[in-house]
This record gives C-alpha cells, sequence and structure tokens, in this order.
C-alpha cells in the first residue's frame, strides 16, 4: 500500500513535468524536429548530463537502493538493425502523433480525448511487433 | 500567484526527469514506460496470440502505478497548475503550421485538428491519430525502449544501443516531418 502510493506519487511528478514543461506538446515536437527551439533539447540534454552523473555515482557505489543495495543497471544486447529500425518507426509516430508512451497518459489525465486513439494505436502496434517479432530482423 | 501557471523553462524540466529516475533506481527498478504498453497486452489476453506477451505482468505492477501517477499528474497540471496553457512557438513554426493547415500554433497547448473533440468526426483524423499510435508502439517495442528507456537511462548508462535507436528516434522523426508532412497535410 505505501510502496503503491509511492509509485503513484513518482507517476503524477512525471506527469506534472511532462505537461508542465510542454514536452506533452504536440506542437514542441514538431519545433523541436524543426531545430527551431532549443527547448526540448535543453530538456532531454540536461537530464541526460544529470544522468551520466548519476550513474557514474552508481558505478562507483556512491548512491544504493533504498535498502543499501547495489544499483544494477542490465546491459542491452547489441544490434544496428533492431535500434536503427525499431528507432526509425517510433520516431515516425513520435512526430506524427506528437507523443511518445509517457505524455500519451499525461494528456489522458489533461482530458485531451483523442489521445485514446493514439494510445489504441500504440497497443496494436505493441501487440502487432509480438506477433511479428520472430520475422523481423534483430 | 501567478508564477504557478507559468510553463517551466527546460533547466527545471530536465533535472526534474533525471530525479525521477534516479528516486526509481534506488526504488530497484528501471525507467521505463513504453513496457506498460506491453503489460496491458498481456493482461488484455494477448499470451494466446504470442509468447512474446506471456510473461509474469505482476511483475509490473509498480510501473503501471507510475502511468497512473502520470494520468493523474496531467490532470493536476491541467486544472490546478495552468489556465489556458499556450506554446509560446518560433514565429516560423507558427507560420508554417498555419500554412499546413493545423489550427492553434502559438494560441494553445495541442492543435485542435487533431486534439479537440471535433477530431472524432473527422475519420482521416481518426487513422492518422491510430497510424502515429501504432508507429510508436511498434517501434517502441521492436527497439526496446522509447524515449525515457533508451535517451535518458540508456544514454545515462552510456549504452551504444541507445545512441543508435536515439539516432533512429530522430531519423524517423525528420522524414515524417520534412518529407511526409507535406504529402499527408
Amino acid at each position: 500500500m505505501k510502496r503503491g502510493l509511492f509509485y503513484l506519487a513518482v507517476g503524477a511528478l512525471f506527469g506534472i513535468t511532462m505537461f508542465k514543461s510542454e514536452a506533452a506538446s504536440w506542437f514542441r515536437i514538431y519545433e523541436m524536429f524543426q531545430f527551431k527551439s532549443f527547448h526540448m533539447y535543453g530538456i532531454i540534454g540536461s537530464a541526460l548530463f544529470l544522468g551520466v552523473i548519476i550513474m557514474q555515482l552508481i558505478n562507483r557505489g556512491k548512491i544504493k537502493t533504498f535498502d543499501g543495495e547495489q544499483i544494477v543497471v542490465p546491459p542491452k544486447d547489441m544490434s544496428v538493425p533492431r535500434y536503427l529500425i525499431g528507432g526509425l518507426f517510433f520516431g515516425l509516430g513520435w512526430a506524427l502523433a506528437g507523443a511518445c508512451p509517457g505524455p500519451m497518459f499525461t494528456l489522458t489525465g489533461a482530458g485531451y480525448w483523442p489521445i485514446l486513439v493514439v494510445i489504441g494505436g500504440a497497443l496494436i502496434g505493441t501487440w502487432v511487433y509480438g506477433l511479428l517479432r520472430s520475422k523481423l530482423p534483430h | 500567484m501567478d508564477w504557478i501557471y507559468e510553463p517551466w523553462p527546460w533547466y527545471v524540466a530536465g533535472p526534474m526527469i533525471a530525479l525521477i529516475m534516479l528516486i526509481l533506481l534506488m526504488a530497484g527498478k528501471n525507467f521505463g514506460m513504453s513496457a506498460n504498453l506491453r503489460t496491458f497486452c498481456t493482461i488484455a489476453g494477448a499470451g494466446k496470440t504470442s509468447d512474446f506477451f506471456r510473461f509474469d505482468w505482476k511483475a509490473q505492477k509498480w510501473n503501471m502505478l507510475v502511468v497512473a501517477g502520470a494520468v493523474i499528474g496531467g490532470y493536476i497540471a491541467m486544472n490546478f497548475l495552468s489556465k489556458d496553457p499556450v506554446v509560446a512557438l518560433h514565429p516560423e513554426v507558427v507560420i508554417q503550421l498555419n500554412e499546413m493547415g493545423f489550427e492553434g500554433a502559438g494560441t494553445s497547448y495541442l492543435p485542435a485538428n487533431l486534439f479537440s473533440a471535433e477530431a472524432f468526426e473527422n475519420p482521416v483524423t481518426l487513422g492518422l491519430l491510430l497510424l502515429g499510435g501504432f508507429l510508436v508502439g511498434f517501434g517502441a517495442r521492436y527497439a526496446g525502449g522509447c524515449t525515457s528507456g533508451h535517451a535518458i537511462s540508456g544514454m545515462s548508462s552510456l549504452q551504444l544501443p541507445s545512441l543508435i535507436a536515439v539516432i533512429g528516434f530522430f531519423a524517423g522523426g525528420l522524414i515524417m516531418i520534412n518529407f511526409l508532412f507535406p504529402l499527408i497535410f
């Protein structure tokens, strides 16, 4: 119960951040791909800058879990086609729908109902990937 | 108190995202939003059609709570922390979007032709929203992650696969906006 509330609160903070930073705005995603504003690059860049420092501290054992254990970040299997082709599909959809998976849910809470169609499409896309997985280059 | 309704600058939002990743790591979890789409498919019974969906979804409960929180966060941000939210776009972007027939560039949060109630009456718009979502869902699972999993978590731990995925994200986005938008809109 306590843990449940913790994750809800983390999610709420994330949702508020996505909405208030305008990362959940279709317009901002379009502007980003037009390289007309620093805003989105600033968000991703500063998150990444701090993220690298956090990961370095984790690797040196300076940050541990709340239970005092070593944090493990599982390495991803190396492949080029999987990430490049998969990423290409994702990018096409990100620019068209103007929302990636986090903001989709934030916009639902904000009451922009057509985003539910986008979420429906994302669920179908995930399902179709599961069906075709063995036939796709990885 | 009007500052509370203002949009957040990048140097507040970026560190906040890093903080969220850190809190989840300290709870022993890895930040990744699109994994939930797979979990929802599993709960809906997709395990009958592909073993990709046969996994213990209860282990992902925490992530579904994060998603539920993201919905609540969207509600709070819209209703208590915003007053008629407007995205201040670059003037050239506003002109471009107006020429392509998008409504509300520079005067609203989302384009009205795609995200207001009128979208439900237009089959072409519905098809575009569905297609956009499909590509995001398919691509995220194919690439093994989305913006949170690859661009933030994966790149922070300096993983080459995540860099390749992010190059893919941007290539896809640039193709859509520069070559496909002129055909679609």
